[in-house]
């Protein structure tokens, strides 16, 4: 039982990111690729997100004037997470509209495929 | 708590799983979407609402429209 | 063969990771800058809400160069798909039913206000630019799949992202123009937990919620044009 409550979104950010890598290295249509990247994205943004917390800790917002500053949970990896989000789906976008010409061009997404035709 | 985290950890896996093992690319990106939307809860669970806001807002609502609407001009079953 | 080797390869990156979870125990405080951003923050730059503080005030400058990554993956996929703007319709999709078409009109506006409430109110409730932002740009993806003979002016959503993108500049530039640095804060901070207080903050988050929303709207139509 401390063994859970210890490790439970340990397990949950690095399962997330084993199976994306295992989407990446092993599946053959391009769409499928791009869709364990964005997997591999939230579990990253997981895992950085636990490693801010602190135990009886509230979230990083002055609601109430008389709250203690020490027992608030750590706000710098929520700015960093925040710009990472954003960053993620732009990268997602430009993937997308690079998949999508690629399979006007060859009238294909099979990633053996694509790579016996040279140049 | 404890009790709901894990199986809302255990949902989110088992989840990322069907994403790898289905054919039908619409149902892939449907669980991809269902991985964001937990991992969005999990995110409130670890007292940061700024980031559960963004990743529900950007994760589950957007990144899925780009995939549908790729997918529709692309071809729908993985060969 | 090939998915052994991968599975053979995670299997020996588990176990290295498994050894080494010891040196980041769960729960405890690790950095000591979080300190001095909480206790410092709201006297420092008068916002309540820490986060926005850290995104706008204390590393504004790496919002800036999210806003460049974003502005330069919105230009590679406009020029990449390639469409050019035909002023009909999409004649194949066919035309959503009575029930769904009135209420994709009932509730655009309605989203379109909450996300703009979130983004005005960043520094004083948990939300800011980016989230608002998306909500924005969900909307008009809304109005996309009911509503398929509406699309937003190209000329308006290039002046509001133009007008988004040199405010914050803008803002920054002034900083430097009176002899202070760059994104100095010159604007006096006021109450905090007022709508305008915390100086520049309100302003650059205003800037920024216009620029992302109107860049993912931008981004949802180029994609569903014909090419």
């Amino acid at each position: 039982m401390t063994f859970l409550s210890e490790y439970i979104y340990y397990i949950g950010a690095f399962g997330l990111i084993f199976i994306g890598l295992y989407i990446v290295l092993v599946k053959k249509n391009l769409i499928k690729v791009i869709i364990g990247l964005s997997i591999i994205d939230t579990g990253i943004n997981l895992f950085l997100i636990t490693i801010g917390y602190i135990r009886d800790g509230t979230a990083p917002v002055f609601s109430k004037p008389g709250l203690k500053a020490n027992e608030m949970v750590d706000p710098v990896p929520q700015a960093l997470v925040l710009t990472a989000i954003v960053i993620g789906v732009a990268i997602l976008a430009l993937a997308i509209s690079l998949a999508v010409k690629l399979y006007k061009h060859h009238g294909t997404l099979n990633l053996r495929k694509i790579n016996e035709q040279k140049w | 708590m404890l009790i709901i985290v894990t199986i809302l950890v255990l949902l989110m896996i088992v989840s990322a799983i069907a994403a790898l093992i289905f054919k039908d690319l619409i149902s892939a990106v449907i669980a991809a979407c269902i991985v964001s939307l937990i991992a969005a809860v999990l995110f409130y669970f670890l007292q940061a609402p700024d980031v559960a806001m963004a990743e529900a807002a950007i994760g589950a609502a957007l990144v899925t429209g780009i995939f549908v609407i790729a997918v529709k001009r692309t071809k729908r079953f993985e060969e | 063969m090939r998915k052994l080797f991968v599975i053979l390869l995670l299997l020996i990156i588990a176990g290295g990771i498994t050894l080494s979870l010891k040196e980041i125990p769960f729960g405890i405080p690790k950095t000591k800058i979080g300190d001095h951003f909480i206790n410092k923050g709201v006297e420092e730059t008068g916002s309540v809400n820490i986060v926005t503080s850290v995104v706008v005030g204390y590393r504004g400058f790496d919002t800036l160069g999210e806003i460049t990554v974003l502005f330069a993956a919105t230009i590679g996929l406009g020029a990449v798909i390639g469409t050019f703007r035909k002023n009909s319709v999409n004649r194949e999709v066919e035309a959503a039913s009575l029930i769904v078409y009135t209420g994709c009109r009932f509730l655009f506006p309605v989203i379109l206000l909450v996300g703009t409430y979130i983004f005005i109110h960043g520094h004083l409730t948990p939300g800011g630019g980016f989230q608002g932002g998306a909500i924005i740009a969900s909307a008009f993806l809304l109005m996309y799949l009911g509503c398929s003979n509406k699309r937003i002016k190209e000329n308006l959503s290039k002046t509001v992202e133009m007008i988004g993108g040199l405010t914050f500049i803008a803002v920054g530039i002034i900083g430097l123009a009176i002899g202070q640095d760059f994104l100095f804060n010159f604007l006096p901070k006021g109450e905090p937990a007022e709508l305008l207080s915390a100086g520049i903050i309100p302003i650059v988050y205003i800037a920024i919620g216009l620029k992302v929303g109107s860049e993912l709207a931008g981004i949802i139509d180029n994609l569903i044009q014909k090419s």
